[in-house]
């Protein structure tokens, strides 16, 4: 009877402080590399060789060191790794944490959920095949996550006879791909795994290698410090209410938190100062909470503090954004596309995103990349993400910690990121101003409120023109072009509104007026509520259109759809004006009554003149210009 | 630099609150263990001196009596919404499974029973990654279907201590706040802490628990130890797994995933 499923355990109590994820192709030999590196030191309980033999026997093969982490059936039946396992090894110094990454393409996800807990990695490379699609891509993510100490262990020495020379090819390749990453290997170091050689010990047949063997390269990397010499960072992660006291807790990611600290909380952009540092158990309450620590804290004021929300000190905040951009590692199973709906989940905070725009797409074989309309599994890209809310956030080269996100579609986790502010101002100081104008109302919702929310102004783009001159058709351009910006938008055209709220009203002239009028009423609503309505009617009469400016107020901009007689006519895309020339339709503006085009419109577009996508270009140039927040709108 | 206990009971308590916030309702497994009695301190104090959600046992009537003397006492002292499980006989198992895991299975069924009756989205339980190789797969949140079945092949990525949160309807998840911590690691911490524990793990006439399981399927090991000290000088040098006293590891090279692929902790 094989006894088959116990565990290597550490035998002496030392801290294993160290955390390292071992990654590289399929079948380049990761599983036997740590199952014979734990024998070697000997990290394995009693009777687990014997174990093994029993196992790799009953399969009819040689000695499997795999063995000891692929623990599924599925994985020892098809000697595959799936899923990542964590093992404790010995080693002269420490007891240090092995993750097992799989190395399939279809298991990426996992060996991404491994490296992201590690403090180091190392990188194995078949000395036969070299470096290989898979060898590429784990270090690329590697890098991505932020891991900065590799090793690397060219395997199977045995099969190229021990051969120094197809060694120093290897390891030159793999060191130029490292340098074009940014990352620098500690030591590339030549191994057979299966016989042992250069893990543990020493090989006698490469004495031309000189460094280290793995083991003493393990022993040199260090676990990641404590980030308490970053400027504080606690996100809160719930508020209780269990007795009279409301406790605030959370972990402090970076930096030391200490009572009687005057803190502010982001976004919400208010302070307070901590009364008391909550403690239950023996032992006294501490003064003082540093980075990796988990905390409750109570404060002198009743602030509404909710899950989500940020402390830090005032002097080292973090960036306040409705907007930024992020490196993705995109393990959807469906394409990521522009304009995507999905939920950020950033520290504690959760958060309604779109994606923008799609701004590169990287190819993790050559390191290149280029423009890409979706992002496809197992895809690295840069996005530009928009969300309705104000985010606390830091740039990942600042912050690890709360520089880091996921995003998640309906139930899955479906990419990892870092995130960058390039191109993105900081909003913190134009926030606070506009707080302090509007103090007040401050507790009420308000245009301003609104804005910053959705990241432009209410409008009503009042688009007026001939029939023919191209006003539906650049009003749902622009609609989805706005749409896929982030922004809040809708169009009011004559088939929403004639056939329900205007479903009263006929075509003679007193009728239109009403019908304008109500438009006009509805878009400034619309407008008020935050949106940017697109209307698309002839509205041919100055007097209506003046009359909606005064509803819409500020809100209100009036474009001019222009475009010759002639070229309508001859366009006439629904056959009025063909009906209106033969005279079935007896009152038709252009022809049997006046149209009057605005006297100052704030932009007027020529489609006689001009492509319908250079007209586009000059709607969203207004836009961004008037309606947008922008970004010269904080110096 | 926090201690090495400290680190460990951070990210407990961390995980501990991050179930609380995101998923309701919530109970914790009470296995009466030296593991969950570790588990049910880390969470008075990571809610200050309360457990805001049920503790359940699954009850087999096969523990020793001392486990239920232990049981009574603690939840009458810490105040414990407890529910005590009884789980179906060992007649209505899996006839095909091995003796012992058809034993142990009516565990897997009592907290069928009891997710249903009580309709808890998630169950937090005191598993260990160092203690058995299938465990040391497991993610933090760990998804389970509704008939409680664990699909090692498609868990859900954990990046950073980003864990999935929302299910569809009818699926649950467990929370194992102590997966990364180690059998020495939860002794260090007990005699720190001075965490209660159940006296079998302590040596008497040469024989402790140092796994505690049902009285039919458990067996003690050979041991001096009768103090924390003792036992945490014993297993610095122990070579022998700390299962070795659970008899349904052994009936099988994949007994123990087959247990737990169905929902066995």
């Amino acid at each position: 009877m094989a006894e088959t499923t116990e565990q290597a355990q550490p035998t002496r109590f030392r801290p294993a402080d160290l955390r390292l994820v071992v990654v590289g192709h399929v079948d380049h030999g990761k599983s036997t590399l740590i199952g014979r590196l734990l024998h070697d030191t000997g990290s394995l309980p009693d009777g687990k060789l014997e174990e093994l033999k029993a196992v790799s026997e009953k399969r009819g093969m040689p000695l499997e060191w795999s063995f000891v982490l692929d623990a599924l059936q599925a994985e020892r039946d098809q000697a595959v790794t799936i899923d990542i396992t964590q093992i404790w090894l010995r080693t002269p110094r420490r007891d240090c944490v092995i993750i097992d990454a799989p190395g399939h393409r279809e298991f990426l996800r996992n060996m991404v959920s491994g490296a992201a807990s590690a403090d180091a990695a190392a990188l194995v490379v078949d000395a036969s095949e070299g470096m290989r699609e898979q060898s590429r891509r784990h270090a690329y993510l590697l890098n991505l996550l932020g891991l900065r100490q590799v090793v690397v262990a060219v395997n199977k020495m045995d099969l190229v006879d021990h051969d120094a020379a197809r060694f120093d090819e290897v390891r030159r390749s793999v060191e130029d791909f490292l340098r074009d990453l940014g990352l620098r290997a500690s030591a590339v170091v030549p191994v057979s795994a299966r016989h042992g050689e250069n893990l543990a010990g020493r090989a006698a047949a490469m004495p031309w290698y000189e460094g280290p063997t793995l083991l003493e390269a393990l022993d040199r990397f260090e676990p990641s410090a404590a980030p308490v010499d970053r400027p504080l960072r606690l996100p809160i992660q719930d508020v209780y209410k269990f007795d009279h006291r409301r406790i605030l807790v959370g972990r402090v990611e970076t930096g030391v938190l200490r009572a009687g600290d005057q803190i502010l909380f982001s976004p919400a952009n208010r302070t307070a100062r901590i009364a008391t540092i909550e403690h239950w158990g023996p032992g006294e309450a501490p003064v003082e909470v540093k980075a990796g620590q988990t905390v409750g804290i109570t404060l002198d004021e009743p602030l509404f503090v909710e899950r989500g929300d940020v402390a830090s000190h005032a002097d080292h905040a973090p960036v306040l954004t409705n907007v930024f951009r992020a490196s993705l590692f995109w393990i959807g199973r469906k394409p990521l596309l522009p304009g995507q709906a999905l939920t950020l989940k950033l520290g504690t905070d959760r958060a309604a995103v779109t994606v923008q725009s799609i701004d590169r797409v990287v190819d993790t074989q050559t390191l290149g990349g280029g423009d890409a309309d979706q992002v496809r599994t197992n895809e690295v890209c840069e996005v530009t993400l928009r969300s309705r809310e104000m985010l606390a956030l830091d740039e990942h080269s600042a912050n690890p910690a709360t520089g880091r996100c996921v995003l998640v579609d309906g139930f899955d986790t479906v990419a990892a990121g870092v995130i960058n502010m390039r191109g993105y101002p900081d909003q913190r100081q134009l926030l606070t101003v506009k707080s302090t104008n509007i103090q007040e109302v401050d507790h009420l919702l308000n245009a301003t409120a609104r804005a910053w929310r959705n990241g432009h102004h209410g409008a009503v783009i009042w688009f007026t023109g001939l029939s023919g001159a191209g006003k539906s058709t650049l009003a749902m351009r622009a609609e989805q072009r706005l749409f896929q910006r982030g922004f809040q938008t809708y169009v009011l055209d004559g088939d929403n509104v004639r056939h329900g709220l205007n479903s009263d009203l006929g075509f003679a002239p007193a009728d239109r007026a009403e019908n304008i009028r109500r438009v006009g009423e509805v878009a400034s609503l619309f407008a008020n509520a935050g949106l940017i309505v697109i209307t698309s009617f002839i509205s041919p009469y100055r007097a209506d259109r003046e009359r909606v400016r005064k509803a819409a107020g500020s809100a209100f901009h009036e474009i001019y759809i222009k475009a010759d007689l002639s070229v309508c006519e001859q366009r006439d895309p629904k056959g009025l004006y063909r009906k209106a020339r033969a005279g079935v339709i007896p009152e038709f503006t252009g022809i049997s009554a006046p149209y009057e085009p605005p006297e100052s419109p704030e932009l007027v577009v020529d489609t006689s003149r001009r492509s319908v996508e250079e007209c586009l270009e000059d709607i969203m140039t207004y836009v961004e210009a008037h309606i947008a927040l922008r970004t010269s709108d904080v110096a | 630099m926090p201690s090495h206990l400290d680190q460990l009971e951070a990210r407990s308590i961390y995980i501990l609150r991050e179930a609380f916030a995101c998923i309701e309702p919530l109970g914790m497994l009470w296995s009466i263990g030296k593991d969950s009695n570790a588990l049910l301190w880390l969470a008075r104090k990571a809610f200050f001196g309360r457990v805001p959600f049920p503790v359940i046992q699954l009850d087999t009537g096969m523990e020793l009596p001392e486990v239920y003397e232990f049981r009574d006492r603690i939840a009458r002292d810490w105040n414990l919404d407890l529910v005590v499980e009884q789980c179906p006989p060992e007649e209505e198992m899996d006839p095909t499974l091995p003796p012992a895991s058809r034993s142990a299975a009516r565990k897997t069924a009592g907290l069928k029973n009891v997710t249903e009756r009580l309709g808890f989205r998630g169950l937090i339980a005191g598993i260990r990654r160092d203690e058995q190789a299938t465990r040391a797969k497991e993610r933090v949140f760990s998804p389970r279907s509704s008939d409680n079945a664990w699909d090692v092949r498609e868990q859900p990525p954990e990046l950073w201590d980003q864990y999935k949160t929302e299910f569809p309807d009818g699926t649950h998840v467990r929370i194992h706040p102590l997966l990364h911590w180690t059998e020495l690691d939860i002794w260090r911490y007990s005699k720190r802490e001075e965490i209660p524990i159940v006296p079998l793990y302590f040596a008497r006439e040469g024989k402790r628990y140092r796994s505690l399981g049902e009285k039919n399927i458990t067996l003690p090991v050979d041991s001096t130890a009768s103090t924390i000290d003792e036992i945490i000088a014993e297993l610095s040098e122990t070579r022998t797994s700390e299962r070795a006293g659970r008899t349904m590891d052994h009936e099988a090279e994949d007994a123990f995933e087959r247990l737990r692929s169905s929902g066995y902790l």
